[in-house]
């Protein structure tokens, strides 16, 4: 709940989990890290990280918004399903690539502008609003198909799956500008400021003048719009949309890589880089559980103790074992009313 | 109201030299507190005055730390509600206690439920569930569907319900705590009606409120704390009103503090133009339409007991609660208040009685807290550099002399009084015309107490408008040049210029008012 002063420390274990899996990485396989260009593109298993991680990594950028917020976006892996369907059947059906982008961002968009307004307009609490449309999505992507998996040959679309942009492939790139762009937009404006005043305490915000309704849809319209954008990739890439698979239980990997990357579920402070870096953390484990030949089945379970032990170093309750520099607030039990306040350590300038 | 003729045999509830103390401060100190058979015990007192501890720990939520409980002579010692309802106390609190999304007749019998086939590992006879509860709820005058929900009905029935379910437990002493404050006036008089009828039946009622109009129409003894300590208990008809507001704020009224400001000329004052001006306005259970004019450079204080609509009336004022009634005006043009953002944009700020909860965002820092206003009144594509951010921040914390080791400091590890200064900064950065603050100085040390009403004075003499609501009263003298006086949810009283004195406003707040009962 608390942070402590600002500084690079803060961030340690977010950056560590992921030094520490990339080189658990090269220790299995020494050539984890060589890169080379072929027909001017960059491979490699490390580009495979960033490849395979960007959907992921494109949901964790909404997502932390929505986190900041103290809100949970459980239909992204939906909205992933139906942007890919609007995208793959208006191709198929001879739009040009304009339309058809526009078309799915849109969808995106109007998926997040519902949940948005049933969380700040009708005040449902967002795990159950957003639940609607994680169900009901699959419906309407299978609605889009007409319960086929379409498929599509346009080299245009599928330049976003598997094209390049100066070496690097498309998916890192549009990653990588999605971020950049999500982070002008909150961090030269003060609508940053305003997430996290929203997310810490809502009351305090709209006593200040914040327009918290406004704010609140705007972070889900975003996260709606990055969920259409990881649909895109995801469709682009395998050239077809799957109504039924496409971002399939996407959604928890997401909120999985804001929780790595140190945006708390009780919202305020959010970092948009860290929760990218989450989600790379996440693909790098599942690269390198791929690569070396273990089970399937262990994936799973060393994700989860990789994970465990990423979010104990970040445990508001271990920490209170660590050395700590400042004085932490202390909560006193069954505070009678009429009292004075509680013991809340000023720190003496 | 029969007042049982004393006998020898024990009173209803004995409660002896019970203390009872929470991390070193002492909630209750030696309380005594009697109820007899057939009486409704009126238990009065301010805020920490310790009705709600005395209360707790008569039901068992509470261990005491010294003294003892009889009930008709037996020594009792309930370690919790249940054990309490066994001995025969029942509670009622204003947030009534049950069930809201079961039926009414699974609330009245929950836990006792009527069983077939054996009382253990029986069924639930429904049908005979349902025939006793509506037989329970008959001499309450309710005929209801008791396999409704019980959350569809009003709080009013809630509360019948919840008493129908103390006393059909058998309970003899039953507590009300402030069952009133979200009831309107006829559902008052329901409520009246059900309590006078179990008193008849020798049942002692203690009852918690803040409506000082309902202790008279209602009550046959008082019993006020303040402190923690028992202040006395009287028979209602030997105790006077302006005694009894004494009592429960403390004072001599012979000493009473005078104002401190100068008197100005009040009649320069009222040519004036006011800034801000209210008629009838008001909202349905919450404020009774009041009139009211700001003038600039005026300090307007809002006096009255707990619960008597100070904080609601400042709430209407800044628009954190809508109003249902009337009209306001800012500089002559009528204006509406939808929200604070209406507010704030008119120039209007407000500092919220519960600082943590509505005030301060806590896990931001102290810079982010100063500029939250601001910068939600310039609007999100206008954001205020940096710099600019540290150089208002740092101004503020140097101006009222915040203590904090930084700017960044993340504002909920301030202590309660440099919170409510960067609260002050908050709104003093948006250069208001009309502030609004609510018991600002509560929880506060006395040095921050003191430097707080230096900078209202200041504030004042700078042409900034300024409404205050305290349950202070010597502070609302020493820096209003007006005070409203409410009692009941209603504004009751104005006082001006030389008018503005502690024992004034005493005596306005215990001043006789219209009952309530009989409204239609």
């Amino acid at each position: 709940m608390t942070r402590s002063a600002p500084g690079p420390s803060r961030n340690l274990p977010q950056y560590g989990a992921l030094a520490a899996v990339l080189l658990a990485n090269w220790l299995l396989f020494p050539d984890f890290f060589s890169i080379r260009l072929q027909d001017g593109r960059l491979f490699g298993s490390l580009i495979d990280v960033l490849n395979r991680g960007a959907p992921v990594a494109l949901l964790a950028i909404g997502m932390t918004m929505v986190i900041a917020t103290r809100g949970v976006d459980l239909s992204v892996g939906a909205v992933m399903a139906i942007s890919g369907a609007v995208a793959a059947t208006l191709t198929q059906a001879g739009w040009g690539l304009a339309p058809v982008l526009a078309a799915a961002l849109g969808a995106g968009l109007l998926c997040g502008l519902w949940n948005g307004l049933l969380v700040a307009v009708l005040r449902i609490q967002p795990i159950v609003a957003t639940l609607i449309l994680m169900v009901a999505g699959r419906g309407i992507a299978q609605l889009v198909t007409e319960g086929q998996i379409v498929t599509f040959t346009s080299p245009g679309l599928a330049f976003i799956g598997s094209g390049s942009f100066l070496t690097v492939p498309m998916p890192v790139v549009i990653t990588a500008v999605l971020l950049g762009v999500t982070a002008l937009l909150v961090r030269t404006t003060a609508l940053g400021l305003m997430i996290e005043a929203v997310g810490v305490n809502r009351l305090s915000s709209a006593g200040a003048g914040v327009n918290t309704p406004v704010v609140l849809v705007a972070v889900y319209v975003w996260c709606g719009l990055c969920a259409a954008v990881a649909g895109l990739v995801v469709a682009a890439d395998i050239r077809g949309a799957d109504a039924n698979n496409a971002g399939l239980w996407l959604e928890l990997d997401a909120i999985l890589a804001v929780v790595v990357g140190g945006t708390s579920l009780l919202g305020g402070r959010f970092g948009l880089l860290l929760s990218v870096v989450g989600a790379l953390t996440i693909q790098a484990m599942n690269t390198g559980i791929l690569l070396s030949g273990f089970k399937p089945e262990f994936n799973l379970i060393v994700k989860a103790g990789v994970l465990m032990v990423v979010l104990l170093l970040q445990s508001p309750t271990l920490t209170l074992f660590l050395p700590r520099p400042g004085p932490r607030p202390v909560r006193p039990p069954t505070p009678p009313r009429g009292k004075p306040e509680s013991p809340s350590p000023s720190a003496g300038a | 109201m029969t007042d049982p003729t004393p006998t020898a045999s024990p009173p209803l509830l004995a409660v002896r030299g019970l203390s009872k103390a929470f991390l070193g401060v002492q909630a209750l100190d030696g309380v005594d507190f009697t109820v007899r058979h057939g009486e409704i015990h009126a238990l009065l007192g301010e805020n920490g005055a310790g009705k709600s501890t005395l209360i707790k720990t008569l039901t068992g939520v509470y261990q005491r730390d010294a003294g003892t409980v009889a009930l008709e002579g037996r020594p009792i010692a309930p370690r919790g509600v249940e054990e309490a309802q066994r001995l025969h106390i029942g509670t009622v609190y204003q947030e009534v206690n049950l069930l809201p999304n079961l039926s009414v007749a699974e609330n009245l019998f929950l836990g006792r439920q009527p069983m077939r086939f054996g009382m253990r590992f029986g069924l639930v006879d429904r049908g005979a569930m349902r025939r006793r509860a509506r037989a329970v709820l008959i001499p309450y005058g309710l005929s209801l569907d008791v396999t409704a929900p019980l959350g569809r009905f009003s709080v009013a029935t809630q509360q019948i319900v919840a008493i129908a379910r103390a006393v059909d437990m058998s309970a003899k002493v039953l507590i009300l705590d402030e069952p009133t404050a979200s009831l309107d006036a006829q559902e008052v008089a329901v409520l009246f009606k059900v309590m006078r009828t179990l008193r008849s039946r020798g049942i002692g009622i203690v009852f918690v409120t803040h409506f000082l109009d309902q202790v008279y129409a209602l009550c046959d003894r008082i019993t006020v704390l303040r402190n923690g300590r028992l202040v006395g208990e009287r028979r209602t008809v030997e105790l006077p009103r302006l005694d009894l507001v004494a009592m429960m704020l403390g004072r001599e009224l012979e000493a009473a503090a005078h104002r401190i400001a100068p008197p100005d000329d009040e009649r320069e004052e009222d040519a004036r133009p006011p800034l801000v001006r209210f008629r009838g306005y008001g909202k349905a259970r919450s404020v009774e339409p009041f009139d009211l004019d700001i003038r600039p450079g005026e300090v307007v204080g809002l006096a009255g007991l707990l619960g008597s609509g100070r904080t609601e009336t400042a709430r209407l004022v800044f628009g954190m609660d809508r109003a249902d009634r009337g009209e306001a005006m800012v500089d002559g043009q009528a204006v509406r208040l939808r929200g604070p953002r209406d507010a704030i944009r008119l120039g209007f700020g407000f500092c919220p009685e519960d600082r943590k909860k509505e005030g301060i965002v806590g896990a931001l820092s102290v810079r982010e807290n100063i500029i939250l206003a601001l910068q939600a009144r310039q609007g999100w594509l206008r954001p205020i550099p940096r710099r600019r951010q540290e150089e208002i921040a740092d101004r503020f914390i140097r101006l009222l002399d915040i203590r904090t080791p930084h700017a960044e400091q993340p504002i909920q590890l301030l202590s309660g009084g440099n919170q409510q200064k960067a609260l002050l900064a908050r709104w003093l950065a948006t250069e208001p015309r009309l502030l609004i603050l609510d018991e600002p100085t509560r929880g506060i040390d006395v040095g921050a107490h003191a430097e707080i009403i230096r900078l209202i004075e200041r504030l004042c003499a700078d042409g900034m408008a300024l409404l205050v609501v305290s349950s202070e009263l010597e502070e609302i003298v020493a820096y209003s040049r007006r005070v409203v006086v409410l009692r009941d949810r209603r504004h009751v009283a104005e006082l001006r210029g030389g008018e503005v004195a502690v024992d004034r406003i005493v005596a306005a707040i215990a001043s006789e008012s219209v009952p309530v009962e009989p409204r239609p």
